[in-house]
């Protein structure tokens, strides 16, 4: 596999805008080769022989009651939010 | 219109009956303050691990089952990426591969609509865009978390109306099953419809819309009979119709074009890491069935054969399951079906009603009911003196039987005393008995009426009437 053309630029920059960051040209050069290593590097996952393809099963069924606990008080919830009013957490305008 | 098909799809989101959420324990109790059910599961803390709550399972395998669905033997949570303010972890815990249930079907007037899959996820919160600011929004994350189901029909529905009578159907299965309460003003049930339409002997599906934005069944139908004729108005002009999502507006009772996006959404799904799959075998499934058991339609038609009701009172009384079983509980205990019919359906309705009871929790218990019906039978009471006693036994919780033994109430039956109340009433109201010799035949229930009120209803009535009849036709 030659090196470096499992990743293309486009798709750099797909994955940079639904990530939401913006990124330099030369960014994007350095993520081309750095995530086309990383892709090759997993890529030899496939080479191995497994029977098991959905993942590991030996846990299943795992279950709480519906029973109702107390929630966490509304001020130690949103404290850490970069911005707020009334116990809501504020956010910039989306409609 | 006529030479096109209308063809359109439901996806019904609907909110289940837990008390606390779906990963987390808090509750899902609507319109509480905002952010106080919320804790760092379910406002997406870094760090933190969801649990399965055991009852939304249950409740979403029940909705299956009524759906005639096959339960997938082998489910799995998933995550879907996007990112919006009112979806803290950036990705919502649904399934997409490997969904709860598929291949169900839903009778709608003798059609089959297939249903293509159900499957389980978490609610988003809510967003508030206050009115006076263009710069911010606010977010309340009492909804994240709350238990969904979705139920995506297959590209069944011939029409409009048809949609409408789907929603309503579905709506009474799950109200009656208890899966949900179906509340759409508070968002409990929400409806998007796909629809297209093509010219009638086509294969292929024209292009399909979306329509979002519903909040009644009533606007479903509105909205998809505009949608429609916008389409084929489009086609019949000669113009293409494009892929895209619409919203309706219900003030302007149109269908309105949404901002569009640049690409196509790309939800990056895959399988949630952090639950352990879901694994049914026959037992599980045959116990979800014997929970399901009669549905609302198998047992109104039971109701019509068995009890001999008409469509119209068997409808009524299994419209909720607890009317259904209270019904049936007076029947077991002795009441003529269509007697008891009758009292549920008209008194004890409206004293439900007045009070803001649901059946299950009447002071009148099914025992006491039937006390009444019988004591009115064995004519122990008149109908008249049945509905005080009704009243009054639904007011103290006290025994029918009680109430009329203690307050004296038994029907007056015995001629001598009767004679001599419509003796006093005649000679109290010339007037009347000069109007009915006139000809004036309503002068005769005004005097029954008299009657009934000096004995507080306790006279019967027939007996009543025959000796007032005969005493006026023997002075006239």
């Amino acid at each position: 596999m030659e090196k470096n053309n499992l990743i293309k630029k486009e798709d750099v920059e797909y994955l940079a805008n639904l990530a939401r960051i913006s990124l330099t040209e030369d960014e994007k050069e350095d993520l081309v080769k750095e995530l086309g290593k990383i892709i090759e590097y997993v890529s030899q996952l496939s080479k191995v022989e497994t029977k098991v393809t959905t993942g590991d099963i030996s846990i299943t069924n795992v279950f709480r009651e519906d029973k109702v606990k107390n929630s966490t008080n509304t001020e130690e919830m949103i404290s850490g939010a970069p911005d707020k009013e009334d116990n809501f957490f504020k956010v910039p305008r989306i409609i | 219109m006529e030479e096109y098909e209308i063809i359109i799809g439901l996806e019904v989101h609907v909110e289940l009956l837990t008390d606390s959420k779906m990963f987390c324990g808090c509750s899902t109790k609507f319109g509480a303050p905002p952010n106080s059910h919320i804790c760092p599961v379910c406002a997406g803390f870094p760090g933190v691990l969801p649990v399965i709550n055991r009852k939304a399972v249950e409740l979403a395998l029940k909705t299956a089952t009524a759906f005639n669905c096959k339960i997938s033997p082998f489910s799995r949570f998933a995550r879907k990426h996007y990112f919006y303010p009112d979806l803290p972890k950036n990705y919502q815990i649904s399934q997409y591969e490997e969904p709860l249930a598929i291949e169900g079907v839903l009778l709608v007037d003798n059609r089959n609509i297939r249903i293509r899959r159900i499957h389980l996820e978490e609610d988003a919160g809510k967003l508030i865009h206050p009115e006076d600011s263009r710069s911010f929004s606010l977010v309340d994350l009492n909804r994240s978390g709350v238990p969904l189901i979705e139920i995506v029909t297959e590209p069944d529905v011939r029409s409009a109306s048809e949609a409408e009578k789907f929603l309503a159907i579905l709506k009474r299965i799950l109200e009656y099953l208890e899966v949900s309460d179906c509340n759409m003003e508070e968002g409990s049930l929400r409806c998007d419809a796909n629809i297209s339409v093509r010219r009638y002997g086509d294969t292929n599906f024209g292009v399909k819309t979306e329509i979002k934005n519903m909040n009644s069944f009533r606007a479903v139908r509105k909205a998809l009979e505009y949608e429609a004729r916008r389409q084929i108005a489009c086609l019949k002009e000669g113009r293409t119709l494009r892929q895209e999502t619409r919203l309706w507006n219900e003030n302007l009772q149109i269908t309105e074009e949404m901002r569009r996006k640049e690409e196509a959404q790309d939800y990056r799904y895959f399988p949630e890491p952090d639950l352990p799959p879901l694994i049914f075998d026959n037992k599980i499934i045959e116990e979800i069935n014997l929970k399901v058991g009669e549905l609302p339609f198998q047992r109104k038609g039971r109701f019509i054969k068995e009890y001999n009701l008409s469509d119209y009172d068997a409808e009524v009384l299994t419209s909720k399951k607890d009317i259904a079983d209270y019904f049936e509980s007076c029947v077991e205990k002795g009441g003529k079906p269509k007697i008891v019919a009758n009292w549920i359906m008209g008194d004890l309705t409206a004293l439900l009603k007045a009070k803001k009871k649901d059946i299950g929790h009447s002071p009148v218990s099914p025992e006491y009911l039937v006390q009444i019906i019988s004591m009115i039978e064995d004519g122990k009471i008149t109908g008249v003196v049945a509905k005080m006693v009704l009243q009054e036994c639904f007011n103290t919780g006290i025994s029918p039987e009680k109430i009329v033994s203690e307050r004296d109430l038994l029907q007056i039956e015995d001629g001598e005393t009767i004679n001599n109340i419509v003796e006093e009433t005649i000679t109290e109201n010339a007037d009347a008995v000069q109007d009915y010799k006139n000809g004036k035949e309503q002068a005769l229930s005004f005097l029954i009426g008299q009657i009934m009120r000096k004995t507080k209803g306790k006279a019967n009535p027939a007996v009543v009437r025959n000796k007032l009849q005969e005493y006026l036709n023997k002075k006239r």
